[in-house]
């Protein structure tokens, strides 16, 4: 029946299909997980902004009163003019420790992984699942270890809990980002590119040196800042290394030490005197404000430079 | 007429070649090295603990946390990391899902070019500070505020909180990692059938990308476990233990607080079993934070194993 009376059925049929496109029937169920995902990330974005900004505004008192004293002040008992000095120190040491050790040592072993160890057997397996999981020991862990090995076993070279033994357990800490992030520049770099090297009769090494690193650069400059980034937030493994967190007016290498978080630490849990004009809560902040500043300027510019690399493969 | 020898390069040549390879390899090698040191500083820590205190495993449940007095209720500590933990997620899993979610189905290209970096840079925001943030903002605005405390208590849901918000930047990235892995063919099949972008969503691309998500929360329950400075400065040291009017509105003590107590905080050890019990805790946190990460593992390798 419904054959031979198509001007009906063909007008109900085209009229269902056209309501239920053009209907404004709400999605109630659509609009609620909606606005619930905005929220979320509108909140997540505003917690950490409000953090950066109540820092900000926190340190503002110290920075306007104090400038760069504050910067080149040693450590004090009274807030109003103790500075940050010996934190920077550590941490400038910290840094330079990641830099000289982590690097080298990480960057070999994702060559090796990469470019050696092709075969992928078993034991480059288990060493790429060792790295993986090394990535996740808590950093608490790891300052046990340097309070073992590079407090105690290592003495003589680091001269027990020292700015140096503090860098040695920060390399090792940031180590597995090194070796990961670089194996990921490494992976990147064109198989055709090795070939040709390896067609007009260069080594492994030559190919490697000559055309894999230069073309991985970018990608492993990226996880090179990260990892620095990482190392100089880090407070944990300073705490059971044995960082002091009390007065510390002189700074040395082979003296007892501190960094700019153990600062933000040990300020911050001090007691302020209500009537202080500078609290030891403004000191806290305006180290914060510091710490904030750098680590947030080396992830800035690992993002950025992560961005350009990937475009200018896109290009190519 | 070429020979091998010609083709072998010189032997300088092919020495520098496996020199350089011994050199990478034993710097791959080293990686294994700081495992096998790790769980062995560990374990003999541990057993050294174990022997000061006489094998004496009852005192790992005598009630309290009082080092000094020789008292180690372990369960003090991992209920106290397990309250603080589950604040944590509470905050990390529906906001940094619902940011992944968001980020990777709804966003515009060019909202999700802005937020997506933003978010990479604030996930390097140092623990130490969001410590800071919770003893000034969180804790005396916020949650004493709300449940009518004195301004200066310190509860394990503040840390908590503090701890969440942590870790919200590493759940969202990695949710959204797994989230972009679903094919886009799936979610145009879906909207082919007709379906909203609701359903799509919901009963599509969530389903497919599940494993990844499991894997993001239980990487996220790793660090909130495995974070020490917020715990340390939020959490207050308080022993005395879950069995004294337990709630997240008192003070607590984590595994990772034990820890930095131990070491040079408030307890001041210098030596004995008050001290020893650092590398206990730290065996115990290292094998939860272990088979954690293992699971997780898991998790991400199956979603890479389907696309």
């Amino acid at each position: 029946m419904a054959l031979i009376t198509p001007a009906i059925a063909g007008s109900t049929a085209r009229d269902v299909v056209s309501a239920s496109l053009t209907r404004r029937d709400r999605d109630v169920k659509g609009l609620v997980l909606l606005v619930f995902l905005l929220l979320a990330a509108g909140v997540t974005l505003l917690t950490l902004l409000v953090l950066i900004g109540q820092v900000a505004v926190e340190a503002w008192p110290v920075l306007d009163a104090r400038g760069t004293e504050f910067i080149t002040d040693t450590i004090g008992s009274d807030p109003a003019n103790s500075g940050i000095w010996p934190g920077l120190y550590g941490s400038f040491f910290i840094g330079l420790g990641v830099l000289l050790v982590a690097i080298p040592l990480g960057v070999s072993a994702a060559i090796y992984l990469e470019e050696y160890a092709s075969g992928r057997n078993r034991l480059t397996r288990l060493v790429l699942v060792n790295i993986r999981n090394l990535a996740g020991v808590p950093a608490v862990v790891y300052g046990i270890l340097g309070l073992t090995i590079f407090v105690g076993w290592l003495r003589p070279i680091s001269d027990g809990e020292t700015v140096i033994a503090a860098a040695l357990t920060m390399a090792v800490l940031v180590l597995p980002i090194v070796i990961i992030t670089s194996m990921e520049a490494i992976r990147a770099v064109p198989r055709g590119l090795r070939d040709a090297g390896y067609g007009v009769g260069a080594s492994r090494w030559e190919v490697t040196r000559d055309h894999v690193l230069p073309y991985a650069a970018p990608g492993i400059l990226t996880g090179l800042v990260l990892s620095i980034a990482r190392a100089l937030g880090e407070a944990a493994p300073l705490i059971i290394v044995g960082a002091i967190t009390g007065l510390l007016p002189t700074t040395g290498l082979t003296e007892r030490f501190t960094a700019l978080p153990m600062l933000i630490f040990s300020f911050s849990t001090r007691a302020d005197r209500p009537d202080a004009e500078i609290g030891w809560t403004n000191a806290a902040a305006a180290a914060g404000l510091m710490l904030l500043v750098l680590v947030l300027f080396f992830n800035i510019a690992a993002v950025l430079l992560r961005n350009r690399f990937e475009k200018r493969r896109v290009g190519t | 007429m070429l020979t091998v020898a010609e083709l072998q390069g010189s032997a300088k040549q092919r020495n520098r070649e496996r020199t350089m390879r011994v050199v990478f390899q034993a710097a791959s090698a080293l990686s294994v090295i700081v495992s096998l040191l790790i769980l062995f500083v560990l374990v003999r820590g541990a057993i050294n603990f174990l022997r000061l205190v006489d094998w004496d495993f009852g005192i790992l449940s005598d009630t309290g946390w009082f080092p000094r007095r020789e008292r180690f209720d372990v369960r003090t500590i991992v209920v106290g990391s397990i309250v603080i933990g589950a604040v944590a997620m509470l905050v990390a899993v529906p906001f940094g899902l619902g940011t992944a979610i968001y980020l990777s189905e709804y966003a515009p290209r060019r909202v999700r070019k802005v937020i997506k970096p933003v978010i990479e840079v604030l996930a390097g925001i140092p623990s130490v500070v969001v410590g800071y943030f919770v003893l000034n903002l969180i804790a005396p605005d916020i949650v004493n505020r709300v449940f009518n405390e004195p301004p200066g208590a310190k509860t394990m849901l503040a840390a908590g909180l503090g701890i969440g918000v942590l870790v919200i930047p590493i759940m969202a990235s990695v949710s959204e990692d797994a989230l972009s892995a679903v094919p886009g063919a799936l979610r145009e099949a879906s909207y082919g059938c007709g379906a909203r972008r609701f359903n799509t969503v919901v009963s599509v691309v969530l389903p497919a990308a599940v494993s990844g998500i499991v894997a993001a929360s239980i990487i996220a329950v790793s660090r909130a476990i495995g974070e020490t400075m917020v715990a340390t400065m939020a959490a207050g040291y308080d022993g005395s233990g879950p069995y004294n009017g337990f709630s997240p509105l008192n003070g607590g003590l984590t595994m990772t607080g034990a820890m930095t107590n131990a070491a040079g905080g408030t307890d001041q050890a210098t030596g004995g079993a008050s001290r020893e019990v650092l590398f206990f805790v730290g065996f115990m946190l290292f094998v939860i934070t272990l088979g954690l990460n293992l699971i997780g593992d898991r998790f991400v390798q199956r979603v890479r194993q389907q696309y």
